[in-house]
């Protein structure tokens, strides 16, 4: 049915967009209007106009009419069933599963009478709805068609009325983006929400148990005789944890990042760069995951064993070895950004140093990076941002313990760690512990928030300056 | 030498008398890669004077220019043959550093290019970085006197501490004139200084070169022929990467020895 529907809008869209425009160009060159240019639009903006009259409402049709269809036909299949199926959640469910497998098939032994009779009202329903959904679809494109063939004439602004339609589909396009973020932090809210004030939930913290607390440990006691372990969701743990580790990662690539972005922006060869620059990019694009078993399998043993040889006791798990290979999947933020906003000083700053006798490196500390000082904050904003989200290394590096310390040998946990090991595996959503990572999540996301509000502050002040 | 420059030397015009002179190039060829930009140019440029170097674009005027301070250095695939002399100091000799160089040859580029920094920044930026004021009160003379001699100071004095890109673009050009006094050089080299600006301002900045001429020698590459005649004393007609004429502005503008130079300056061609 899809496929015919589909299949259906390209031949129209086509179609339509052939026969306007042919009629567009006749109506132009017979000069019915006088001259060419007494046409308002170009024959090529009817054409458009008319795909779009048929693609638009097809698509809506489609869009609603498949699921009114969908939700009507299981009625009829419900309505052959006993009465007490359509009422019982999980019998209906049950019983619609059975009707699909019938149609599809798949359904195992004898089907009963009765479940014969929906699986027959369903697709005798479902197949008059299609065609119903297929036969208002093509009335409306053919209306829209009708319309764009008959209104072509000198005076009809089709190119006007295309682009208002084309801003309409841009702007819908951008509404989805925005609406998927609102929702995305209403729904960490509202679970947030549940984590604290829930009356129903057990072992609920209060807010500032929760922001305060210095000890975390989500496990709750499942069996009575497990009564000794004891719950507590104090983040503080956690947010020394993934700052240990952020540090640790910035002050690896900061320095290597930017220095690598002035080297290359500066002072290295064209060709040098066509090959250096995407090799750089490279490393942005290696899995985390991947990053993360070079952290534990190589640097974290090599850590262990350097700290042995100097007799100091490392744990195998360290935050040391998870922020150096952080530290290496953010170098390429900071430094293809760097370099990218170093080659965006003017040259004539550069001239206009050197033609005063200031050298390359004065030109670099004194000019350059002053005027790029914007664009690299925001790399850096950025590269603390992706180190402050970032999971698979920490998990595979740092550990799960939730230490507060910020000694950089032990082995620390994070706030994306603990959502992971929270909600891996089957999980109730009725638990404190599991709601644990919504209000987790919730932090998470004011701390990068701010994070790009510093940056965009700082980057929009120095424009202003620049300008 | 190839056939092509043993040509050009036919367009060598007559010397001036080289005593006296501040810049003097001898024999001089720019390359950019395979192209010959500057056939065999040979220029006597006397001090405390302004001298102008017109012709129609892409004849060489600009990157003649710039070799005298060797900004050229900064092209990969530009090369410079023969010898360009400032006070009979060959300047690419060697053994003469570039940085020095550039301190006594400063240079006012096409479009206004202050640096991202307050007023006060920009014109101590020079001095800065050669190290000539030894405490914070010679360092505010030679910003004030810079900026007093570039004639700006009037209008920036109550906001040294804003930034220099906020000025209009005549007082930008200006700060970048004070930024260039401010090393004290002894040549100023100005690439079209007024072509980015409006007519007020294009005639601060000629009264302020002519202000200028009394202690520097300044050469100015400029396309418009009224300004060349307004401001300079001698001017040089470019064309095709030769130097057709050079003279007397007055000379050179009633009286061109040249067929090329006066279709040039009557309009005929450029």
């Amino acid at each position: 049915m899809s496929g015919i529907y589909f299949g259906t809008i390209a031949l129209l869209m086509i179609a339509g967009f052939v026969a306007v425009r042919g009629r567009a160009h006749a109506l132009a060159s017979t000069g019915a209007v006088g001259s060419r240019l007494s046409m308002h639009s170009l024959p090529m903006y009817h054409g458009l106009l008319a795909a779009t009259l048929v693609l638009l409402p097809m698509l809506i049709v489609y869009l609603f009419g498949s699921t009114i269809v969908t939700r009507w036909s299981e009625a009829q299949a419900l309505s052959k069933l006993p009465s007490e199926v359509a009422t019982n959640e999980l019998a209906r469910g049950a019983a619609l599963r059975d009707v699909y497998n019938i149609l599809t098939g798949k359904f195992q032994g004898e089907p009963s009478a009765v479940l014969k009779a929906a699986a027959e009202a369903l697709r005798n329903s479902s197949s008059l709805g299609g065609w119903l959904v297929y036969g208002l679809g093509v009335a409306l494109a053919g209306a829209g068609l009708l319309f764009s063939f008959i209104r072509v004439n000198g005076e009809f602004r089709a190119r006007n009325m295309f682009e208002r339609i084309v801003k309409v589909i841009l702007l819908l396009c951008a509404t989805v983006a925005v609406l998927t973020t609102i929702g995305i932090v209403f729904s960490v809210l509202y679970e947030t929400m549940r984590f604290f004030f829930d009356p129903a939930l057990k072992g609920r913290p209060t807010v500032s148990d929760f922001l305060f607390g210095t000890e975390w440990n989500p496990q709750a006691a499942l069996r009575a005789d497990q009564g000794d372990i004891k719950t507590a969701f104090g983040f503080i743990p956690l947010l020394t944890g993934t700052l240990l580790i952020t540090f640790i990662a910035i002050c690896v690539a900061g320095p290597l990042g930017l220095l690598s972005a002035i080297y290359l922006a500066e002072y290295a060869s064209p060709a040098f760069r066509a090959w250096a620059k995407p090799i750089l990019e490279i490393l942005a694009g290696i899995p985390t995951v991947v990053l993360g078993f070079f952290a534990a399998l190589t640097v974290a043993p090599l850590i262990r064993g350097w700290g042995e040889s100097f007799g100091l006791d490392i744990a195998s798990e360290s935050a040391l070895a998870a922020g150096l290979v952080m530290g290496m999947m953010i170098i390429p933020f900071i430094s293809s950004l760097s370099d990218d906003v170093i080659n965006a000083v003017p040259q004539s700053m550069r001239d206009g140093s050197y033609a005063l006798g200031a050298t390359k490196s004065e030109t670099i500390k004194q000019v350059i990076l002053p005027a790029a000082l914007g664009g690299i904050v925001s790399a850096f904003m950025l590269a603390i941002s992706r180190a402050i989200g970032e999971t698979m290394i920490v998990v595979m590096a740092a550990g799960l313990a939730a230490n507060l310390t910020f000694n950089p040998l032990d082995a620390v946990t994070t706030i994306t760690v603990q959502i992971k090991t929270i909600l891996v595996g089957d999980q109730e959503f009725d638990s404190a512990k599991t709601l644990a990572a919504f209000a987790l999540g919730l932090v998470l996301f004011f701390f990068t928030l701010i994070l790009n509000v510093i940056a965009l502050i700082i980057v929009r002040r120095n424009r202003e300056q620049y300008d | 030498m190839d056939a092509q420059v043993a040509t050009s030397t036919h367009t060598v015009p007559r010397m001036t008398a080289g005593v006296g002179a501040k810049v003097v190039a001898r024999d001089c060829n720019v390359f950019y890669g395979e192209k010959h930009a500057i056939k065999m140019l040979n220029v006597d440029i006397p001090d405390r004077s302004v001298t102008s170097f017109i012709g129609p674009s892409g004849c060489g005027k600009s990157t003649f220019l710039r070799c005298i301070n060797r900004m050229n250095d900064t092209i990969p695939i530009c090369r410079v043959t023969g010898t360009i002399n400032i006070d009979n100091r060959d300047i690419y000799d060697p053994s003469l550093d570039v940085v020095q160089l550039r301190a006594r040859v400063g240079m006012v580029f096409q479009k206004p290019n202050p640096f991202p920094k307050s007023i006060y920044d920009n014109v101590a930026y020079g001095p800065r970085i050669h190290g000539l004021a030894q405490s914070k009160a010679e360092m505010d003379e030679i910003v004030m006197t810079s900026l007093e001699k570039a004639g700006l100071l009037k209008e920036v004095k109550d906001r040294l501490l804003e930034s220099g890109t906020g000025l209009s673009g005549g007082q930008q050009q200006r700060l970048c004139i004070a930024r260039a006094i401010a090393v004290s050089p002894e040549v100023i080299l100005m690439d079209e200084p007024c072509s980015a600006l409006d007519p007020i301002a294009t005639a601060k900045i000629e009264e302020l070169i002519d202000e200028l001429r009394s202690n520097y020698c300044i050469i100015i590459v400029t396309h418009s022929m009224q300004q060349a005649a307004r401001v300079s004393q001698r001017t040089a007609f470019f064309h095709l990467g030769t130097l057709v004429e050079e003279g007397e502005t007055s000379q050179i503008f009633t009286n061109p020895q040249d067929k090329r130079t006066q279709d040039y300056i009557t309009g005929r061609f450029g």
